[in-house]
């Protein structure tokens, strides 16, 4: 869920350097006539293990999008008459403690589940690159200032957050993103201000810098185009910590409040011995989906790391 | 060096003030009249309005803000975090007698993952490319992506449901068994939590080692004949080892998150299972306090860290 920081930032620094100078660009002399972007796809394509997790991904999202049409009926219409029914012909996953068809609504839950994950992972990644690049181009008491922050947050767990938020304000979705996205943009901000300050010191940014660009100009131009392929590995791996997040905080009862359903809030009724014991579909799909996600997302987001940035593979 | 540990710990008090400023003002904001939360329901049929306004002018909650902030801030800072809305206990001892439970697991899951990570970690980093750093990698990626929660709901299936190995919930059984009889309990939330830890800490023990076994000292000890096996112990492994004091204690907070989720599986009684129901009740003054624990709890293990981190490495500048 997080990853360690080591608490240094010369490593930071070091390792953009490093990234930057291997980047995108200069790939030897064989690869000199494809784009960094090409090579990158090149690299990620012979990756069977990230293209298999890419493909359950889409395989879900086209799950998630065509809901209505693959759980075939309704996950809120409660049947008092067939509760905890075992999986049959009719429910394939049979029905839960208030008679709701199982599958319907781990299919419904795709959504929930993937939106918050993506948004969480979005917000984060805006937030931490503004932070990372902002504090790398000023520098000073600011950047040092910014950056205690992101370690602080970095090490703040975010249950406690959502603790916190849930139970003075109320649980709901936007807490639930908001919270998740607040111990997650430390990663992007560090990683950020460590390109930010690799780049600082080329020629074309002294040459930008002395035509008259402004900060916002050389940010956009120049500092996040630089940081763009890392910027995408450090969002998917996001994503697998925030959907992870999401299923941990729901399954609390703090995050996604039922009858709405998310994988996490699936598994609250897995709370009882009798529900454990002697009904496993109502806890082992969802259980199984959270897991056959966060894997292929991670797998996907390991990948794309090994294809941006070839050096940096094995590594860490 | 005392000068940097001094103002460390300056800046850490300065921080703990405002994460004490930021709860205090969600508190204020969150929805709720903290008079009618405490008064019970047969109280508040008979006491009039008029007795709702003395009781907030009683607990100065007509004051101005920040003389309630300064109040309230006293009080923490003594030791008085109020009395729980639900039973009007006082938050303190709530907290008190479920903080030795909490520290009994998360210090076996520390050493569970140790005793994994640092074996686990230097093979794979001295084999590396071989069966066990692939067998490393995947464990490592395979509990970063595995729900904590739904493990322990399959250890519980298998382990007490199926087998009738180990109690399923807990911490001791009424009639008591001692010793023996809590470690049953505690061997399979310490043991998931554990494995949740041992994890990104392989990952750091082989990275570092790695770095370590190319390093020119360890060719010079080579080149002097020491065999691989006392390469490692007697000099690479212990080099590497020196900065996990740093990251063991930077994941202590998040071991904590993890035991938040365990206990409330297992029905442990720790800090985490209270927070979860006071949030469940609504219960205020107990999640503000869990909070500041845990605020404090964040702070102490980032200091440590720092300062560990400057005294055993001297190339660390200390600024």
């Amino acid at each position: 869920m997080s990853d360690l920081r080591p608490s240094l930032d010369a490593a930071d620094v070091t390792a953009a350097q490093e990234a930057v100078a291997a980047g995108p660009g200069t790939g030897g002399p064989s690869s000199s006539r494809r784009s960094p972007r090409a090579m990158a796809a090149r690299r990620f394509r012979r990756n069977k293990v990230a293209v298999g997790g890419a493909i359950f991904l889409l395989v879900l999202l086209v799950v998630a999008l065509l809901a209505p049409l693959i759980a075939g009926q309704s996950p809120y219409s409660v049947d008092l008459g067939a509760i905890r029914q075992p999986p049959s012909a009719e429910h394939w996953l049979g029905t839960d403690a208030s008679g709701r068809d199982v599958f319907a609504r781990l299919v419904y839950a795709a959504r929930v589940s993937l939106m918050v994950g993506v948004f969480a992972a979005l917000l984060a990644v805006l937030v931490g690159t503004l932070v990372g690049a902002v504090a790398g181009l000023f520098g000073g008491w600011l950047d040092t200032a910014l950056m205690r922050t992101a370690d602080m947050m970095l090490s703040f767990p975010n249950i406690v957050v959502v603790i916190v938020l849930a139970g003075l304000l109320g649980p709901s979705i936007p807490i639930l993103v908001i919270a998740i996205a607040a111990s997650e943009w430390p990663t992007a901000a560090r990683m950020v201000r460590g390109v930010t300050l690799a780049v600082r010191e080329r020629e074309y940014l002294h040459a930008a810098r002395v035509a008259g660009a402004s900060r916002g100009w050389l940010l956009r131009k120049h500092i996040v185009p630089a940081a763009m392929g890392q910027i995408v590995v450090v969002g998917t791996l996001a994503v697998a910590g925030a959907i992870l997040s999401e299923a941990v905080l729901s399954f609390l009862g703090l995050g996604v409040q039922p009858p709405q359903a998310s994988w996490g809030n699936m598994l609250n009724d897995a709370q009882s011995l009798t529900v454990i014991q002697s009904m496993p579909w109502l806890w082992l799909p969802p259980g199984l989906a959270i897991a056959a996600t966060v894997l292929s997302v991670n797998f996907v987001g390991d990948g794309l790391r090994d294809a941006v940035d070839p050096r940096q593979s094995g590594r860490s | 060096m005392a000068a940097f540990v001094v103002r460390r710990i300056l800046v850490n008090i300065v921080v703990f003030m405002l994460i004490g400023i930021g709860v205090f003002l969600l508190v204020r904001a969150a929805p709720g009249d903290p008079v009618r939360m405490m008064i019970s329901p047969e109280d508040l049929q008979e006491g009039s309005e008029q007795f709702i306004q003395a009781r907030r002018a009683e607990l100065g909650l007509d004051d101005p803000i920040l003389v309630q902030y300064a109040r309230w801030l006293l009080d923490a800072i003594s030791g008085d975090l109020g009395s729980s809305f639900l039973n009007r206990e006082p938050v303190s001892g709530l907290l008190l007698e479920r903080l030795g439970p909490t520290v009994l697991l998360m210090s076996t899951a520390l050493g569970i993952s140790l005793l994994i990570a640092v074996p686990l970690g230097t093979i794979a980093a001295v084999r590396r490319n071989t069966g066990v750093d692939y067998a490393a990698a995947a464990l490592s990626l395979g509990v970063i992506s595995v729900p904590s929660f739904f493990l322990g709901i399959t250890a519980i299936y298998v382990f007490s449901l199926q087998l009738g190995w180990l109690p399923s919930s807990g911490m001791s059984t009424p009639d008591g068994g001692g010793g023996a009889d809590v470690l049953k309990h505690l061997i399979m939330p310490a043991a998931i939590l554990g494995l949740a830890a041992a994890g990104p800490l392989t990952r750091y023990v082989r990275g570092s080692l790695i770095d370590e076994l190319s390093a020119d000292y360890v060719r010079t000890a080579e080149a002097k004949g020491g065999s691989l096996a006392r390469v490692v112990s007697r000099h690479a492994l212990r080099n590497s080892l020196i900065p996990l004091i740093t990251i063991v204690m930077i994941n202590i907070p998040q071991m904590l998150a993890g035991a938040v989720v365990l206990e409330q599986v297992f029905a442990w009684p720790g800090m985490g299972q209270l927070a979860v129901r006071a949030v469940n009740t609504q219960d205020y003054p107990v999640i503000v306090g869990f909070a500041l624990y845990v605020a404090a709890l964040v702070l102490v293990c980032n200091l440590v860290a720092d300062i560990a981190y400057a005294v055993v490495d001297p190339r660390v500048k200390v600024t």
